[in-house]
């Protein structure tokens, strides 16, 4: 069967509520000055967990089979490539043609 | 009538691998829909390494409270969806159709809200273009930042917009009572859009209310 039985409305309301409080909480934060990286690092932090959350259990994705796994897991790591080989160019850039100098 | 709905096309083995193929199809797009936003996120972030402190700067001119509000309508919405697909899993087709026009209503919630949003930053002169104003020294590079902002945030809206549809042909099918225990395939896939939509909203809002808020 799929996925949707094995949740309950109370599971459901649970993440619900999770998810408030992770609003909560990186609106907080984002008002403290802990540096310009770490207020970045703890808001995508928290993003990330709050999606984690939506993917598992309102997409049901802890319930469903691996095939679905390796799709979501494909969109991910091509984000992820994307994200890496790009901004590894673009923060570089001076350093390299520093040395080419 | 909806009985007819459980018997299966000839290519699966079964209704169950019918409906698996459905729920996989669906998360194929939802990855194409990740390169499609991927790309906004992509410039938005090399253009924030290039200007910080102009992308802060401007992050503070958006109203946080639409924003904290919107965040909340829309995570209620992905859990009245999450319960419409738990009730049609069930065959409670009278809370199947309570949950799907809760998600409709809020949705809508959500539109108006980024409306007035939008409206608010014509008047600011917050809109990129000719009127365009930012004190110095940040102007051109604040243009850039609500440049990605309307993007992201109005390519988010299409979806939603997209959603409604959906969610209006769910309805109206609920209301005929279309979808059974047996088949509600179509409640499940359109679940999946609206939480993927979701969960983009989930990394707009740092990134575009929330950046400067400490300064």
């Amino acid at each position: 069967m799929t996925s949707a039985h094995a949740i309950t409305l109370k599971t459901y309301g649970a993440v619900f509520t999770a998810l408030l409080l992770l609003t909560a909480l990186t609106t907080g934060v984002a008002f403290l000055d802990l540096g310009s990286y770490f207020n970045t690092v703890i808001a995508l932090t928290i993003a990330c967990a709050k999606a984690t959350l939506v993917l598992l259990y309102f997409m049901h994705l802890r319930y469903s089979r691996p095939l679905t796994w390796v799709i979501a897991g494909a969109g991910l790591f091509w984000f992820l490539i994307m994200i890496t080989f790009t901004m590894s160019d673009v923060l570089t850039r001076e350093t390299v043609t520093g040395l080419i100098r | 009538m909806s009985d007819s709905r459980l018997v299966h096309a000839h290519q699966f083995d079964d209704a169950e691998q019918q409906r698996d193929a459905a729920s996989l199809g669906m998360w194929i797009f939802l990855a194409t829909e990740v390169m499609f936003f991927g790309g906004m996120f992509l410039g938005y972030t090399i253009y924030r390494s290039m200007y910080a402190e102009a992308f802060a700067a401007a992050s503070n001119r958006i109203d946080l409270i639409p924003g904290v509000i919107n965040t909340t309508i829309l995570i209620l919405s992905s859990f009245t969806m999450a319960s419409a697909v738990y009730h049609a899993a069930l065959g409670r087709g009278r809370a199947l159709q309570i949950s799907l026009l809760l998600t409709i209503v809020l949705g809508a919630a959500f539109l108006g809200i980024k409306l007035y949003e939008y409206h608010e930053k014509f008047e600011e002169l917050l809109v990129p273009g000719a009127l365009f104003s930012f004190p110095a020294p940040f102007s051109a590079a604040a243009e850039i930042f609500f440049s990605f902002y309307f993007a992201m945030t109005g390519m988010h809206a299409v979806h939603m917009i997209i959603g409604f549809g959906l969610l209006a042909k769910l309805l109206f099918d609920a209301r005929r009572g279309r979808y059974s225990a047996g088949y509600y395939t179509p409640v499940e896939l359109v679940g999946l859009y609206w939480h993927f939509v979701d969960i983009v909203w989930i990394f707009l809002f740092p990134l575009l209310y929330l950046l400067g808020r400490h300064l």
